[in-house]
């Protein structure tokens, strides 16, 4: 168990900086220099710019500072990363090499529609493929990320309402374990948020949902299985409460991994749903996106999405913009689409039978690792739980007998060469732990994982400061974040840094 | 056995089954009411191997057009992607790795995205800069829910030269805020119309949004006192801009702009066909300003022990993680590899090559207009000062925009976006957009074609 990050003091580029240097040819340059002699720049003098800085480095200087950086960030391909909620899966490296296709890269988004008809077809047959698996009748592909498709979603509820005349419609419900894009959301498109509380076994609280909706309820937006990794297998009776006072029903995809062909949330109700494609469909997470967060709808709202639409007829397949109840448009094109078509080829290496493994596998795995680390240090969030694709763990008993938090635990974990879990969310679990191993990791991975879980334990009783010491073999130790956010020693660009090497 | 599905081998899981003591995978699912269980077969074709999948979409994509003379714009702009950008960004540690919760695994991307921030800082001359948004379109969006926030007001300003897309995305995020959007009209030469915002500009008005350069690549030519009189009446200057010609023309900083936005493709990305880019969203470092900021920030530290410099997250109690319903966005994913791309790009060029480019675009792009402008035919709509950008009107009545364009997609040429779409009255003009890409062969090309098109009358 012994593993060493990368560790360059590797300075900043404004730090490697020598003037006159420049990494990187501009085209044609020869070409604008001859014709300088026969054309003016004809821009006025008050607009043109005086000083300019950037930072100037040779070629080499550029690759090693980048390579150098890339040494000092864990990744999926270096190691397990069960961050909980994030579905951090393999991404299969031949999406990496199809989305650099010039026919695909150098597409522009102004190009005539039937200059690009390959591409239209596949993103057709995905959104198709999509629709099949979440049980809708129409995806939109455009959102950018799960928050995105969120906000799409709930401005349709809104929409939905005002068409209906309905303006009593103003909150939507969230539970208290949703995530925080949820509420957000839901606030931007200009609803009070209404929280419901989760029960005892860690699902919704039926009676308390029933005294919250009143005509006032909109909708209400749930994850399925929950952040805690549970079904709620009251499921049809929350969607028949909101239905009943005339609300619409919003599944948040984040941990649809935990039900791919298993169960379809068109199936169980819900009007709207949004897909994580970077979460469910392996499009690799980028450092924070980019990602994709495609909508489907139930045939009633499909006049409601935002423009605009594939679709396809005998001419091909082609941008819809008549859609007469529209929300509008929430993106400057059609999608990120090299996102959209990493998910496609994704779908086709799973195929039918693939993709319902998908599910029974990351399921599988997290129980498997469940069962091998619960403790009482780990504690079971609730009471005769069985996970779905992941488990929130409680280190409250840490905390009360060895003044260790949930936080020093994570960060000992990274010492291992593997990623911390998602530490204090869900907010309804103190100290909490959620793990997500994923259907992409082995027995063997998921057995060293538990078993760096238990050495952990093992230094709690034996040396708790060493567990609040951590992480010391990461490329630095544990960062100073009240310095990183009080106003007087906030920094986030580098200007004192440049000032103090000029004064040098 | 699937090989993305590596436990599915039956041995293995039947140990895993074994070990939680059930028979079958069934079992964990338990919970699922029965009739919620869907026992149908998806509708999706069987498992394919790497192999066909790379053919199948191989001869889908080689359905699509490309071509070298491309000179479409409208925000996005074909250009060159220098090989290091895509070599150093595509590396798996970088496009594997995830939102950077446990900063000490992650400094690497953490010190890039501090870099990108801070060099979009020097070419912007603001004070800071968040890790990135959507896209131009949506940064707009949050810009004006930004400024509403910092001064309570709900008018706001605009003119018909901006992007129409970029409006429309402000119109559905601002729906719910109940605003007051004022479009107001351009001049003849395509300028904003400086003594009509004077009549309209008030107190009440939160915020006004200027592209500078604008939908026509016009550049404005009296911003000072355009920035002095929305400043005067307590509103906030927000501007668009092209990141690339800020190697030319002065900076929104120098202005005062309070807010600056733009689309940021141009630095280092591949069109792809639209997307994934990213919003740039820059701002004036006044505490009432940053702590309105949407989105992630990096910001510069060190450890607790040792003091080692070092990068996280910062200013999170803005963010939906932590602030929820009352969080400054939604934004959670964004388009952090992007900005990644854009550092490397920066940190490439470094100033003079920043320079360098920003001139030769310009230099082409009058050469082109001049060229194209001694063709009867032809003329330019607006007479300003544009960068890279310009629209030019079909004067003669025999062909219309639509045609011309159509007609030269059949000999690889791209022009666009036609302003039909959009205006009434510049249904007969389009958008020519010059790149680092374009050689003289190229501009020829378009050239000879437009030729050719008014011979043929």
């Amino acid at each position: 168990m012994s593993y060493k990050q990368a560790k360059w003091k590797e300075p900043l580029l404004v730090e490697k900086s020598h003037k006159g240097r420049q990494a990187v040819s501009i085209p044609n340059i020869e070409f604008s220099r001859k014709i300088s002699q026969i054309v003016d720049s004809n821009l006025p003098n008050n607009i043109l710019r005086t000083s300019l800085y950037l930072p100037c480095l040779s070629q080499l200087d550029v690759v090693r500072h980048f390579t150098r950086l890339s040494q000092m960030n864990f990744s999926v391909d270096l190691g397990m990363y069960p961050l909980g909620s994030c579905t951090m899966k393999y991404s299969p490296k031949l999406a990496n090499r199809i989305v650099n296709n010039k026919s695909l890269s150098e597409l522009h988004p102004y190009q005539e529609p039937k200059t690009v008809q390959g591409l239209l077809e596949l993103l057709y047959e995905l959104s198709q493929y999509l629709e099949e698996i979440t049980g809708t009748d129409k995806v939109n592909l455009n959102p950018s990320a799960g928050a995105h498709g969120e906000l799409a979603g709930v401005l349709i509820i809104r929409k939905y309402h005002q068409i209906n005349n309905n303006e009593l419609k103003t909150e939507i419900i969230v539970p208290d374990s949703a995530h925080g894009t949820n509420p957000a959301s839901a606030a931007m498109a200009g609803f009070k948020v209404i929280k419901v509380k989760s029960d005892k076994e860690g699902l919704v609280n039926i009676s308390s949902l029933k005294e919250i909706v009143s005509e006032r309820t909109a909708g209400m937006m749930l994850t399925v299985p929950n952040t805690h990794g549970l079904f709620e297998k009251n499921v049809k009776e929350i969607i028949s409460t909101i239905h009943n006072v005339g609300g619409l029903m919003y599944y948040d995809g984040a941990n649809l991994n935990a039900l791919l062909g298993k169960v379809r949330p068109g199936d169980m109700g819900f009007d709207i749903v949004h897909i994580n494609l970077h979460k469910t469909f392996s499009t690799p997470h980028g450092g924070g996106g980019p990602g994709a967060g495609p909508i489907g709808v139930k045939k009633d709202l499909i006049k409601f999405l935002p423009i605009p639409i594939l679709s396809r007829d005998k001419n091909g397949v082609k941008f819809d913009y008549e859609l007469p109840y529209t929300i509008g448009r929430i993106k400057s094109f059609y999608g990120n689409i090299t996102v959209l078509i990493r998910a496609l080829i994704y779908i086709l290496m799973l195929g039918k039978e693939g993709i319902k493994e998908i599910s029974e596998q990351s399921v599988l795995s997290a129980n498997y690792l469940y069962k091998k680390i619960i403790s009482k240090n780990y504690a079971p969030a609730f009471k005769n739980e069985l996970p779905k694709h992941e488990f929130v763990v409680s280190l409250s008993k840490l905390l009360e007998e060895k003044e260790i938090k949930a936080n020093d635990v994570a960060k000992k974990i990274l010492d291992y060469g593997i990623h911390a879990p998602t530490v204090y969310f869900p907010l309804t679990v103190e100290e909490g732990l959620m793990i997500e191993p994923t259907e992409s990791e082995t027995i063997e991975e998921i057995d060293q994982y538990a078993r760096v879980m238990k050495n952990i334990e093992e230094i709690a009783r034996t040396n708790p400061e060493k567990i609040k010491q951590a992480p010391t073999n990461t490329s630095i130790n544990r960062i100073d974040d009240v310095k990183a956010n009080h106003p007087k020693t906030m920094q986030y660009n580098w200007n004192n840094i440049k000032k103090s090497l000029k004064n040098d | 056995m699937n090989p993305l599905l590596p436990n599915s081998d039956k041995n293995i899981t039947k140990k895993m089954l074994d070990y939680l003591e059930i028979d079958s995978i069934e079992e964990l699912f338990s919970d699922v009411p029965d009739d919620l269980l869907y026992k149908k077969e998806l509708k999706i074709p069987p498992a394919k191997s790497e192999f066909e999948i790379e053919r199948i979409i191989a001869s889908k994509l080689s359905k699509n057009q490309i071509t070298n003379t491309n000179f479409l714009g409208g925000g996005m702009y074909s250009t060159y992607v220098p090989s290091l950008v895509d070599e150093l960004v595509t590396r798996s540690e970088f496009l594997t790795s995830y939102t950077q919760y446990q900063p000490e695994a992650s400094q690497g991307i953490l010190q890039a995205m501090f870099e990108y921030q801070s060099m979009m800082c020097d070419l912007t001359q603001m004070d800071i800069v968040n890790s990135s948004m959507y896209d131009w379109g949506t940064s707009l969006a949050e810009a004006i829910r930004m400024a509403i926030r910092i001064n309570k007001k709900n008018r706001i300003i605009t003119f018909r030269n901006t992007g129409k897309d970029r409006i429309e995305i402000l119109k559905t995020y601002s729906e719910p805020l109940g605003i007051e959007l004022e479009i107001l009209d351009y001049k003849n030469n395509g300028q904003i119309d400086y003594e009509h915002l004077q009549n309209r500009m008030a107190n009440d008005v939160s915020a006004v949004y200027i592209e500078h350069p604008n939908l026509f690549g016009v550049l404005e030519e009296q911003l000072d006192d355009v920035s002095a009189l929305i400043h005067r009446k307590d509103g906030l200057l927000i501007m668009g801009i092209d990141p690339i010609s800020l190697g030319l023309v002065k900076p929104p900083g120098e202005y005062n702009a309070d807010i600056v936005i733009g689309e940021g493709q141009s630095l280092g990305l591949h069109l792809n066909y639209g997307g994934p880019s990213f919003g740039i969203f820059a701002a004036r470092g006044d505490k009432k300003i940053v702590r309105q900021m949407p989105g992630r920030i990096i910001g510069l530290t060190n450890s607790k022990v040792y003091e080692e410099r070092g990068f996280s997250m910062i200013m999170q109690t803005r963010e939906q993680n932590i602030r929820r319903e009352n969080a400054t966005s939604n934004i959670c994913t964004n388009q952090t590899l992007c900005v990644v791309a854009a550092a490397i790009y920066m940190a490439s060029l470094g100033e003079k090559g920043m320079r360098e480019l920003s001139n030769s675009i310009n230099i082409k792009a009058q050469y082109t207009n001049k060229l194209i402008n001694e063709i009867d035919t032809f003329k330019n709509k607006f007479e300003a000062p544009f960068f890279r950008e310009f629209t030019i009107e079909v004067t003669n009545k025999k062909h219309t925009a639509k045609y011309i364009i159509k007609h030269l997609v059949k000999k690889n040429v791209f022009i666009g976006p036609r302003l039909g779409i959009w205006f009434e009255e510049l249904e007969n003009c389009f958008n020519i957009a010059i790149s680092d890409i374009h050689s003289e062969i190229d501009i020829n090309n378009l050239v000879k074609h437009l030729e050719r098109i008014q011979n043929e009358l």
